[in-house]
């Protein structure tokens, strides 16, 4: 049986080593409690690391598709307006490429360079005079007369086909002169 | 109802003329009749005849006047003047009841009569004589002749005399078989009537679903049919030598393909899917082979293909345009328009030599060229001071005559019988189908009731 002082200095010695323990390192669970505290502040950081990230990748993501609907836009815009001169006009008989439309169809060509995923079909018509055989041959002459420039200014050939319509398309009905100069064309039709 | 008409009205039951039942692409479209013939310079030499109302027995309303279609027949072929009812002098039936000297003061100097009778099962008999009224003057309606060393009286003043047995929907089809026999036995010609057209009808093409329209009709506009109707442009039909099958350029994929279809049963092939120019059908005579025209290889060349075998055989071979191919009656050469001279030209390849001659000089372009049946003519469309009109060469001497004074005109396609050429022109600032005769002093217009008409081509024979 313990006497109440033996009792007394055992409890001493047990404190006096806890407070030993206590002052020579952490317990286990501290250093447990630590540690986890240290990786949640380094989680933390890395989270808003990330979300930093996060955010500058969104806002250099939106400069970008903003830049390139601008350029999606202008795209657009050039292709709207090459659509609407598309046409180019040929004298009786003929298929060589007047100097007044190598301008636009340099445009087009461009665009065309630009875009490489952009098809179009060039159509080759005639006016009435002839026969209506001779006149399909006469439009796919015109239609690769105008297939021939865009080769020469790069344009790949798998993005242009010629179709000849002849004298079955009339753009403007009647054998007036005008009409017949309104009909002999090659059309730049986009897909 | 109006439909079983419409089919009861087509059936034939002994020919293969004209029943069409079904359409392509296009609903139940017989228009009665879209085109008419206007004769605009008729011959002042056409022989006058008298083709009197046949006489007819039954009690019914008849769906055709026979007498009214065999004389607008002998009108239309250019070398007959029928005379008016109110100037005939008598309504004979047959040759008892014609008295010769009244037609001869007349100055007609041959008459048709005819009488149709209904029979029990709702068929007709129908009955006509060609009477040479001024051999019956001659003969006093008989003569004698040696038969087998016998003497015979004969009355050879009735040139023809036929009795036949039609149903009510061959009314006109036999008018036109009639006409034929009258035709052929007073000109020593085959006649053309019992014929058809076929040609592109294009309608309003801001308005139309399907403006472009391959048409058939007879020869003289009556029966249309529309046997296909497209968004996209049809070109260039032309017959089979059977009289069965059309050939023709449609763009209903969006590029130039060659199609046959069988006019009755309307099923179709298409011949050719080559990239390019896929045009200018034309079937050989035999119908085995046909002739057509693809850029493939770069421009425009004729090719001959075997349809058996679908195998082709390039024929020209040049830089420059060669097109509309026209087989020679023979099937050994043939005709095509080509510009390596500068301008368009008819030239002629031998197909087993593949050696090309050119063949027109005047004027300064000649294209669309065909053949007549006897290989005596060519005839072409000729450019002339800017002016293209419808012309015909004679083979062996060169000589080239300009037929017509109509106004762009193309596409010129012969009668099975040489006597005629029907051609597309602008009439009134509108495409119509127009007739000439051979020596180019017979001229007529087909004025369409809709849409613009072209591409016309004759059929052959169909009996």
């Amino acid at each position: 049986m313990l006497t109440n002082n033996k009792f007394r200095t055992l409890l001493i010695a047990l404190a006096a080593t806890s407070l030993m323990a206590c002052q020579t390192g952490p317990s286990d669970s501290e250093l447990e409690a630590e540690k986890n505290a240290q990786a949640e502040a380094a989680q933390e950081q890395a989270q808003q690391e990330q979300a930093r990230a996060e955010a500058e990748r969104v806002r250099v993501e939106a400069a970008k598709a903003e830049q390139m609907q601008r350029a999606q836009e202008m795209a657009e815009e050039m292709k709207n307006e090459l659509v609407n001169q598309n046409v180019i006009y040929f004298d009786f008989d003929r298929s060589t490429i007047k100097s007044d439309f190598a301008s636009v169809l340099r445009k087009h060509a461009e665009y065309l360079v630009k875009n490489p995923s952009q098809v179009v079909v060039i159509e080759g018509h005639a006016d009435q005079r002839g026969t209506p055989e001779y006149n399909i041959a006469l439009g796919e002459r015109r239609g690769k007369a105008v297939e021939n420039f865009f080769l020469t200014e790069g344009v790949s050939a798998s993005q242009l086909s010629v179709v000849s319509f002849g004298e079955e398309k009339p753009a403007v009905m009647g054998a007036s002169e005008y009409a017949m100069a309104q009909n002999r064309r090659a059309v730049v039709v986009y897909q | 109802m109006k439909i079983m008409a419409c089919l009861k009205s087509l059936h034939v039951r002994h020919l293969k003329y004209v029943f069409i039942s079904l359409f392509v692409l296009s609903s139940f479209a017989h228009a009665q009749s879209n085109l008419t013939i206007v004769i605009t310079e008729g011959m002042s030499n056409a022989r006058p005849i008298a083709i009197v109302p046949f006489k007819w027995t039954g009690e019914t309303v008849l769906p055709e006047s026979l007498s009214d279609v065999i004389a607008s027949n002998l009108q239309r072929s250019g070398k007959f003047s029928p005379v008016k009812m109110v100037d005939m002098p008598q309504f004979p039936t047959n040759d008892a009841e014609v008295d010769y000297a009244a037609w001869a003061n007349k100055g007609v100097d041959t008459i048709v009569t005819g009488s149709i009778e209904p029979t029990a099962n709702g068929s007709f008999i129908v009955n006509f004589q060609l009477i040479d009224i001024l051999r019956a003057q001659l003969t006093g309606g008989s003569t004698k002749t040696m038969v087998n060393n016998q003497i015979v009286e004969v009355a050879d003043h009735i040139v023809l005399n036929q009795k036949s047995e039609i149903t009510e929907g061959e009314f006109r089809q036999h008018a036109h078989i009639i006409s034929d026999r009258i035709y052929e036995n007073l000109t020593g010609e085959k006649g053309a009537f019992l014929t058809r057209i076929a040609y592109v009808v294009v309608r309003d093409r801001e308005t139309e679903a399907l403006p472009y329209q391959l048409a058939i009709s007879d020869y003289d506009g009556a029966n249309e049919i529309r046997l296909l109707s497209s968004p996209e442009p049809l070109m260039s039909p032309t017959w089979s030598p059977d009289g069965n099958k059309l050939a023709y350029v449609s763009f209903e994929s969006g590029k130039p393909q060659i199609f046959v279809q069988n006019i009755y049963t309307t099923e179709r092939t298409r011949i050719t899917d080559y990239p390019g120019i896929n045009s200018s059908p034309a079937f050989s005579p035999d119908g085995n082979k046909m002739a057509m025209v693809l850029s493939k290889d770069g421009n425009p060349e004729i090719y001959v293909m075997d349809l058996q075998s679908k195998r082709l055989e390039r024929i020209t071979r040049n830089r420059a345009i060669d097109t509309e191919p026209e087989w020679t009656p023979d099937g050994k050469s043939i005709v095509y328009t080509s510009e390596r001279g500068g301008k368009p030209q008819i030239y002629q390849v031998n197909l087993s030599t593949k050696r090309s001659k050119r063949l027109t000089f005047d004027g300064e372009m000649n294209l669309g060229a065909s053949i007549t049946p006897d290989n005596s003519h060519l005839v072409v469309v000729n450019r002339t001071q800017g002016d293209y009109h419808i012309a015909r060469q004679h083979r062996a001497s060169g000589d080239m005559l300009v037929l017509t004074k109509t106004f762009l005109d193309e596409s010129p396609s012969i009668a099975p019988n040489g006597s005629m050429i029907i051609y597309s022109t602008l009439h009134e600032g509108k495409q119509v189908l127009s007739l000439v005769s051979l020596d180019g002093r017979f001229k007529a217009l087909l004025p369409a009731t809709e849409g613009q008409v072209k591409a016309p081509s004759w059929s052959p024979f169909l009996l």
